[in-house]
C-alpha cells in the first residue's frame, strides 16, 4: 500500500525514502550539488559539497554566500513540509541571512533548518550553516514561508 | 578627456565578475554606464526551482541580487577587493518566470566601515519587482 502524504508520519517516511530525489528534482539545487541527509518532524539537514565552480572569492577559494542562501532557503522550505499537518506547497516570503564567518575552502557545508511555528497561513523557520557543529556557525538564517492553499483539481490541470 | 570617458572602475567590476566562478556559473553579465549598473541574468534551465510552475529558484535570484549589490559597492568605491557581506534580507515579491532577470542596486548609506545597500530584480516591468534585497557590506577597517 502506498504512503498517504496527507498523514504527517507517512509523509515523513515518504520524504526519508526520497531524500536524494528531493534535490535532484530541483534544477538549481541539483546544479549546486547539495543533498538532504536527515529528516525529523519539523527539522531537515543537508550537505553542500565544496566545488571550484561555487567559489565567490577567487583569492581565497571561499564558497559564495548565495550558495549558502540557496541551501538554507531550500532546507527551510522542506522543514515546513516536515511539520504541516496537511500536505501543502510553501513559498518563501522573506529570508534573512547573517554571515558569521567564511566557510573553509574545500570543506562541505552542513545546513540545518527548523520550522518552529506554524499559523494557518505562514510557517516560521530558522536555519544554521556550519562545518562541524552549531557552536561554530558559518551563517544563520530566519525565513517566513507562505502556505499555499490547495488548488481545485481543474486549476491544477492548466499547469500540465 | 573625451566626453564619454568610461568609469575606470567599470573594468575592475567586469574583471571581478569574469574571474569569479560562481558569477560565471550563474551566467550573469553587467552593463555599466558611468556609476549606473544594470545586471542581467539571462534565463537558463538550470536556474529553475520549480518545474511544475516553471519558476526561477529563489536562491538563484538572491545570489544574483547579492552579486549585483556587491558589484555596485565595488563600482563606486576605491576598494582593492569586492566588499564582504555582513547580512542580507530578501523579500520574494512575485514569482520569477522562466525569462531573463534584471537588477539594479542603490547605496542607501556609504559609511566609513559599512555600506547599506538595497537592490531590486525585475522582468517585464521595473515597477513590478520580482525580488528585493537589503544588505550590509564591510567597506573598510575589518
Amino acid at each position: 500500500m502506498s504512503a498517504d502524504p496527507s498523514d504527517l508520519e507517512q509523509r515523513l517516511t515518504l520524504m526519508r525514502e526520497n531524500m536524494k530525489m528531493m534535490t535532484k528534482a530541483v534544477p538549481w539545487a541539483r546544479d549546486l550539488g547539495f543533498e538532504v541527509t536527515r529528516i525529523e518532524k519539523g527539522r531537515v539537514w543537508g550537505s553542500q559539497p565544496w566545488d571550484e565552480s561555487l567559489v565567490g572569492d577567487p583569492d581565497t577559494g571561499v564558497i559564495h554566500g548565495g550558495v549558502i542562501t540557496t541551501l538554507l532557503d531550500n532546507l527551510c522550505g522542506m522543514s515546513c513540509s516536515a511539520i504541516l499537518p496537511d500536505f501543502r506547497f510553501v513559498a518563501t516570503l522573506d529570508l534573512r541571512i547573517d554571515y558569521m564567518r567564511p566557510a573553509d575552502k574545500g570543506r562541505a557545508i552542513i545546513g540545518e533548518a527548523e520550522c518552529y511555528h506554524v499559523t494557518r497561513t505562514v510557517c516560521f523557520t530558522r536555519a544554521w550553516a556550519y562545518h562541524e557543529t552549531r557552536d561554530k556557525v558559518i551563517a544563520t538564517a530566519a525565513g517566513a514561508f507562505a502556505i499555499n492553499q490547495p488548488r481545485p483539481a481543474d486549476k491544477l490541470e492548466s499547469f500540465a | 578627456m573625451t566626453p564619454f570617458e568610461a568609469n575606470p572602475r567599470a573594468a575592475e567590476v567586469e574583471a571581478f565578475l569574469a574571474r569569479t566562478p560562481f558569477a560565471q556559473k550563474l551566467g550573469m553579465r553587467c552593463d555599466i554606464r558611468g556609476d549606473e549598473m544594470t545586471a542581467v541574468l539571462p534565463f537558463s534551465k538550470k536556474l529553475i526551482g520549480n518545474f511544475t510552475i516553471k519558476a526561477l529558484h529563489g536562491g538563484a535570484i538572491s545570489s544574483f541580487l547579492e552579486l549585483t549589490a556587491m558589484a555596485q559597492v565595488f563600482l563606486v568605491t576605491d576598494l582593492a577587493r569586492p566588499p564582504r557581506p555582513i547580512n542580507l534580507t530578501i523579500d520574494y515579491l512575485r514569482q520569477g518566470h522562466a525569462k531573463d532577470l534584471y537588477a539594479r542596486a542603490y547605496i542607501t548609506k556609504m559609511g566609513r566601515r559599512m555600506a547599506s545597500v538595497r537592490a531590486e530584480a525585475w522582468q517585464e516591468e521595473k515597477s513590478k519587482p520580482v525580488t528585493a534585497l537589503m544588505a550590509h557590506f564591510m567597506v573598510g577597517g575589518d
